[in-house]
């Protein structure tokens, strides 16, 4: 066997830990992070996720105070909970960023996401495409005699469920904002 | 008071507003505004490299020997490219710099203008923070704020793009304490009941060990002297990275000497049979930890940083202190002499007993040659006739550095500049020079490799054009050592691209950049040589013929625990396993 053919976690003899760290529980957990607005905070924030190995499912960013030019990022990822730990830090020693808040961990709060689902079809696959969409609240935006443009706001569970009814009915655009959250209470 | 001025005269006042009195930088078409203002003024000294990468080894040089920031300053395009290397070597070890480099006016900004760069793009990984100013009434404020940002907390470099139009455009300047205050305020007191708790694990411990690194001297001498303070008066063990090399002296009675991949025998031991390990400034990074399960696995383990993302990394501590190393020192010296100075004297004793017991087996002995020098015979030699000097030692990257991390001993912080984190080839050569800079009378030795020294030779011009008398010891083995070394280890002793053929005359070298150089290639003219180097009033390279074929030991194999170190006269065969070839 030649010495460098080994393969990921069949020996104890590394320096490097070379056992799965995925082993361990994977968890998701939803961050909110408070930057200043300067240009170029986006790209810190996923550079840095690209960088060190980090997952991104979901992220969402706005200016939500104009006066102090401060924008909230909604960050939702997945690691074990020494990564979480470790993404929560890094985050937190980037300059323009002012807070770190796990949502996860720091009590119940609302998660909601929202999506446009464009919908074509005639007779009876529109008829149903709209009667199911009524059923899952979800908003005509836009309509034409072979399509709908549907709204959605909830959870991305409840986001997969309508796209999953949809895909027969002649689901062929969906457009999804990620997850925006904010902690339950005062 | 603000005043109105040009972008670039604004440039100039800022870094002298923040006491900044050498720049060392490479001019351009895009920085020229800059230049010309630095032409016009006397406060600001500016050196001229040969290439940008050497710009900032000097201002690393110049910042870990001073404590200050060190201020470099390079045109756009591959100016700017030309700094990365040095840039992440900065931002690897903690070293405090503000970058500026110039960039193609902002109405040009992405139409791939000559010597364009997206130079905030390409330093958004390697640097702490960077900042395009397209205003020029923000320049003055970035300026502090980058300046404030390089130095507070973990220190790093920091850098800003000035676009040529905003060089030129008029705007008012802000004095340091006019700029608004940043928010970027890391915490700096530890918290006093984590340290409470670890003063209780002191007190106790039968088997404690210090363990240091650069955060030590980062936080400044004051934090050196808490901990010779602390290790005195406990009685603890002490042992210290690479990079924490001179907080603790070495001719201290508790000094165990470096650990690591290749650090002493006694004090890996120690770091691995301890029950309680103190970190204070390390961040427990791979050359030191070797195998994580088997890294002292029977200690608890305190960790005192002022990055919390240090902080169980790769190694979960049992008491974590985020804040600085010399105001945690302080408040635990506090608490310890408050709660009746008590160690577990018994314990201690038989700790040391041990250790005595480890130092016995001389792990840095090697076989001396009467016919060919030895590079460890160079530098223990280098050591006995610089020893009682006021000695700044850079490095460059590989088995020299190792060496002289081992054989040269060190008494105070800010002395020791080398390459730790990066790695960097090529740093010491203009690192001696930035020291140089910043010290003129001191005595400033590179000890170089002859692969790594070649890496930034043109800088030798810049040590003749502005009179740094810099020592170049370079221990010449025709081989890139280290490479060898694990070739021979690990691959089979293939060889493969590890030797240099068609090396230059060192000596030739020396004199086609106006300086003065020798060779010695004997053991006996040792002595004659080094001290014939020191009393040359002027740069100096000394190119040391060593044994070729020698290697670096201790040394903690790749895919084995502390306690399985190499020692120089064991047998190497076979002593790498597959598993520790894929490791570096």
């Amino acid at each position: 066997m030649s010495p460098l053919n080994i393969k990921k976690g069949s020996t104890s003899h590394s320096a490097y830990d070379l056992r799965d760290p995925n082993a361990q529980a994977i968890e998701r957990h939803t961050l909110a992070v408070l930057v200043d607005n300067e240009a170029g905070v986006l790209a810190r924030v996923i550079g840095l996720f690209s960088g060190r190995g980090y997952n991104i499912d979901s992220l969402t960013v706005a200016e939500v105070d104009h006066q102090g030019h401060r924008s909230r990022i909604t960050v939702v990822t997945r690691g074990t909970p020494a990564v979480i730990e470790q993404i929560k830090a890094q985050l937190g020693r980037l300059v323009p960023v002012h807070d770190v808040h796990d949502l996860t961990v720091e009590g119940p709060a609302v998660e909601r996401e929202l999506a446009l689902f464009k919908v074509t079809g005639t007779g009876e696959k529109r008829i149903e495409a709209l009667r199911l969409a009524e059923i899952f609240r979800a908003n005509v935006v836009d309509s034409t005699l072979q399509s709908f443009v549907f709204e959605m706001t909830g959870t991305s569970e409840k986001i997969d469920a309508f796209a999953e009814l949809m895909r027969p009915l002649g689901l062929c655009d969906v457009a999804r904002t990620g997850v925006a959250a904010l902690s339950r209470g005062a | 008071m603000s005043r109105q001025m040009t972008g670039a005269k604004m440039v100039v006042q800022a870094l002298k507003d923040q006491g900044v009195e050498v720049v060392f930088g490479y001019p351009g078409g895009a920085v020229l505004p800059i230049y010309d203002e630095i032409f016009q003024q006397n406060d600001i000294r500016h050196i001229l490299v040969r290439h940008e990468q050497g710009a900032v080894h000097m201002a690393e040089g110049y910042a870990r020997s001073t404590g200050k920031v060190g201020c470099v300053l390079v045109t756009s395009g591959p100016g700017a490219t030309n700094a990365v290397t040095g840039l992440t070597d900065a931002l690897m070890d903690s070293i405090p710099l503000v970058c500026l480099t110039g960039q193609v006016p902002t109405f040009m900004i992405g139409t791939d203008g000559f010597q364009e760069a997206d130079t905030v793009g390409i330093t958004r990984p390697c640097t702490k923070h960077n900042w395009l100013v397209k205003d020029t009434e923000q320049l003055a404020e970035t300026i502090h704020q980058a300046f404030h940002v390089a130095r507070s907390g973990r220190p790093g470099p920091v850098l800003i793009d000035i676009p040529k139009d905003v060089q030129f455009a008029t705007g008012t300047y802000r004095a340091p304490r006019e700029a608004k205050v940043s928010h970027y305020q890391p915490k700096m007191k530890g918290d006093i009941a984590a340290i409470t708790a670890l003063v209780e694990l002191m007190e106790k411990a039968e088997r404690p060990i210090f363990y240091t690194g650069g955060g030590v001297i980062n936080s400044g001498p004051a934090a050196s002297q808490l901990l010779r303070e602390l290790v005195d008066a406990t009685g603890f063990p002490v042992t210290s990275t690479l990079m924490g090399l001179g907080a603790y002296p070495a001719s201290g009675k508790n000094w165990l000497g470096m650990l690591g991949m290749h650090g002493l025998y006694e004090a890996n031991l120690a770091m691995h049979g301890c029950d309680l390990m103190i970190n204070l400034g390390a961040r427990f990074d791979d050359r030191i930890t070797g195998r994580i399960p088997d890294f002292s696995p029977r200690s608890k383990k305190a960790h005192v940083d002022i990055d919390p993302s240090s902080i169980n990394k790769v190694i979960h501590v049992d008491v974590a202190i985020t804040g600085d190393v010399g105001h945690v020192l302080e408040d635990l010296l506090k608490v310890w002499k408050a709660r009746g100075r008590k160690v577990n004297k018994e314990g201690l004793a038989k700790w040391w007993g041990q250790i005595e017991q480890w130092k016995l087996k001389k792990c840095l002995s090697y076989r001396n040659s009467q016919k060919t020098i030895k590079p460890q015979y160079a530098l223990e030699r280098l050591e006995a006739l610089t020893r009682g000097r006021d000695r700044y030692v850079t490095t460059e990257v590989g088995q020299h550095q190792m060496w002289a991390a081992q054989f040269l001993g060190f008494e105070a912080p800010n002395r020791w500049m080398t390459s730790g984190g990066l790695g960097t080839m090529g740093y010491g050569l203009p690192a001696s020079i930035g020291v140089q800079i910043a010290h003129p009378d001191a005595l400033v030795i590179n000890v170089a490799g002859e692969a790594s020294w070649l890496m930034n030779m043109q800088e030798m011009g810049t040590a003749v054009q502005f009179r740094a008398p810099v020592k170049q010891f370079i221990l010449n083995n025709e081989r890139l050592g280290m490479v060898r070394q694990w070739q021979q280890l690990l691959h089979g002793e293939r060889y493969s691209q590890s030797w240099s053929e068609s090396l230059p005359d060192f000596v030739k070298l020396a004199e086609a950049f106006g300086c003065k150089g020798a060779k010695v290639d004997s053991p006996k003219d040792m002595d004659d040589a080094i001290m014939a180097m020191i009393e040359y009033d002027g740069p100096y390279i000394l190119d040391v013929l060593v044994e070729k074929h020698e290697n670096c030991f201790p040394m903690i194999p790749s895919g084995k625990p502390h306690n399985e170190m190499l020692l120089g006269d064991a047998s190497t065969e076979g002593a790498i396993q597959a598993g520790g070839a894929v490791l570096v």
